[in-house]
């Protein structure tokens, strides 16, 4: 893997909606002082005319993208994911969920691989919290490939959409002639017959990686790409779980209420399987290298594996 | 419409907001009352807008930020014809359109759900920002709560507004100076409210009595004269106004009248209705 290009999943926002901004006249992007870190400071080179920055004011930049839609644009509102989803949830929730309208959350510093700047930045909490959201479509993808066909795929539906990215540059993983984006729908990089890896984000290079360790222990694991957590590909799931029997979920994000509680919910309905999971322990981060911190809480190939091990005893 | 004519359609609203608000059991008459010249003066006179044509695209917009004073807007759109007046007694009844708050969803006529105070604010900003932004026409209004200014995120909006020049934004503060735990300025005092939008760079106009149908018209003519910068029209009115015994009463803001208070504030706005329409007979009108 470090031999792979490695790009942070916020440039490739910013890099998508300079392209997408071409495409579709209606689109604005919108930032709370955030521009250089968002990356939306490359959409606003491009336009910006187009480009609006709110000042440090998150709950109001979320409710003019909720006036801008109720006439006609396609806003990207953009923060970090601790304040797009976290200090301004109730006005994702009541100005854009409520009314469904055409909003798209592009959230960036998601999870410890923020790094330095500690706890109070990293936030483990958003997916729980937006996909609690009625008819909010969440999206976490995993590389460079995978982030602007999100951001492309947010554009041409229909509804609010939160988009997760990061700050740390990660392994171009999905770089192929083949790769398809649809949302909603989950991806098989690897077959296995041992368990199933189900991981999101940042994690799926790691889940790789993982399963090519195991399996020179004899462990023979499945990797499915969810880049969707809602609406979540239960079918693809569903299979996995019946052929597998045994599901691990790794992800950068809190344990409570993330991937690993959609995959738990979705499979107790009609397969109960045993699923372990692997993310953040009902715990805070702290300041550090990204990868450090990764490799501190066990979310690394390392971690993944050690994990895995554990489980399977 | 003259005048004459405004002010018997603000104590139809009226009528409406206090039929409404009985049917449902529950809603908040108090707010919904003192803005009845506002809703009235909006719907029939200033916006630019079509009943039969709720999404006409270069339509005025209107963002009820105090969305519990929904009563009063659903009684002015019935009155103004985007859905039957009968349908007002179905407010918050299950199953009917008429949600407790503002349901853009569903309801014809409203161009943005609220209720959660300080929002509503921001999507009006936002609207604002839309038509600048492509180059369009309309004008946005929208309708504040006193006690509504104590949410951080009217400031952040108006701070935004001033800073952009939204001279196409038009933000009333309906001034009753009653919210649920009492008066405004002993909960959490917003005053001065004209000085502190003045300080985020909005033209004010001061309303001294928000319930006086010419005084609201000077006022939007006003505002609508205004170039370079956001208005706020700040209207000071009586809560429960035209209902003898709702009138600056905070206990009024979210209960609904029994059958036998229900009977007493329609023969109060029965009252009202006979003297204007005699008012009109003197004018030879």
């Amino acid at each position: 893997m470090e031999n792979k290009k490695k790009i942070a999943t916020r440039e490739s926002y910013g890099n998508a909606l300079a392209e997408l901004g071409k495409k579709y006249e209606n689109l604005v992007v919108l930032d709370a002082d955030l521009a250089e870190a968002t990356k939306t400071s490359t959409f606003k080179k491009a336009f910006p005319e187009r480009h609006i920055d709110c000042g440090i004011a998150e709950c109001n930049m979320v409710g003019i993208a909720a006036g801008l839609a109720a006439t006609g644009k396609i806003p990207f509102a953009s923060s970090f994911a601790m304040f797009a989803a976290g200090r301004a949830f109730e006005q994702v929730r009541n100005a854009i969920g409520y009314p469904h309208l055409n909003v798209k959350i592009g959230a960036t510093h998601a999870g410890i691989s923020v790094g330095e700047d500690g706890a109070s930045h990293q936030c483990n909490e958003d997916i729980a919290l937006m996909r609690s959201i009625p008819g909010m479509v969440v999206l976490n993808p995993s590389d460079d490939v995978e982030a602007k066909a999100a951001v492309a795929a947010a554009c041409e539906h229909q509804g609010p959409v939160y988009l997760r990215f990061g700050r740390l540059a990660v392994p171009v993983i999905n770089d192929r002639p083949d790769y398809h984006f649809e949302i909603g729908k989950g991806v098989t990089l690897r077959e296995g017959d041992d368990l199933t890896i189900v991981a999101t984000g940042l994690c799926v290079s790691a889940s790789l990686e993982a399963a090519e360790e195991l399996a020179k222990e004899g462990v023979n694991a499945r990797v499915i790409n969810i880049h969707t957590i809602k609406p979540l590909d239960e079918e693809l799931l569903v299979k996995a779980a019946k052929e597998t029997k045994r599901i691990v979920t790794v992800e950068e994000h809190s344990v409570i209420g993330g991937l690993g509680s959609a995959v738990c919910e979705a499979l107790s309905d009609t397969v109960p399987t045993p699923v372990h999971r692997i993310g953040m322990k009902d715990t805070f981060g702290e300041s550090g290298p990204a990868a450090e911190l990764l490799h501190k809480y066990g979310l690394d190939a390392e971690g993944i594996c050690r994990e895995i091990r554990g489980w399977m005893k | 419409m003259d005048i004459l004519e405004l002010k018997k359609k603000a104590n139809e609203v009226r009528r409406n907001i206090v039929t409404a608000v009985h049917a449902a059991r529950a809603g908040h008459p108090g707010g919904a009352l003192s803005s009845a010249e506002i809703f009235t003066y909006l719907y029939f006179e200033e916006m630019n807008i079509d009943p039969s044509d709720p999404h006409k695209a270069d339509r005025d917009r209107f963002v009820l930020s105090k969305g519990h004073s929904a009563p009063g807007l659903y009684s002015v759109l019935a009155e103004r014809g985007y859905f039957p007046k009968e349908d007002l007694l179905t407010l918050r009844h299950t199953g009917s359109y008429l949600q407790g708050h503002p349901d853009m969803k569903h309801i014809p006529g409203v161009d943005m759900s609220s209720g959660s105070l300080g929002q509503g604010i921001s999507a009006a900003v936002g609207m604002a920002l839309s038509a600048r932004i492509s180059g369009d026409s309309y004008r946005v209004y929208t309708l504040l709560g006193d006690g509504e200014l104590q949410e951080g995120q009217v400031w952040e909006a108006s701070m935004f507004a001033g800073h952009r020049k939204l001279d196409n934004l038009v933000v009333i503060v309906d001034n009753n100076n009653l919210q649920i735990d009492g008066a405004v300025d002993e909960v959490c005092s917003p005053y001065p409210i004209d000085r502190k939008f003045e300080a985020f760079n909005f033209h004010v106009i001061r309303v001294e009595d928000g319930n006086d149908m010419e005084q609201i018209q000077k006022a939007f003519e006003e505002a609508r004269r205004t170039k370079g910068a956001p208005t706020a029209i700040i209207a000071k009115t009586l809560k429960g106004k035209g209902v003898s015994f709702m009138e600056n009463k905070a206990g009024w803001h979210g209960k609904a009248p029994n059958d036998e208070e229900y009977g007493l504030a329609m023969k109060d706005l029965e009252a009202i209705g006979e003297k204007l329409e005699k008012a009109g007979g003197a004018d030879g009108k």
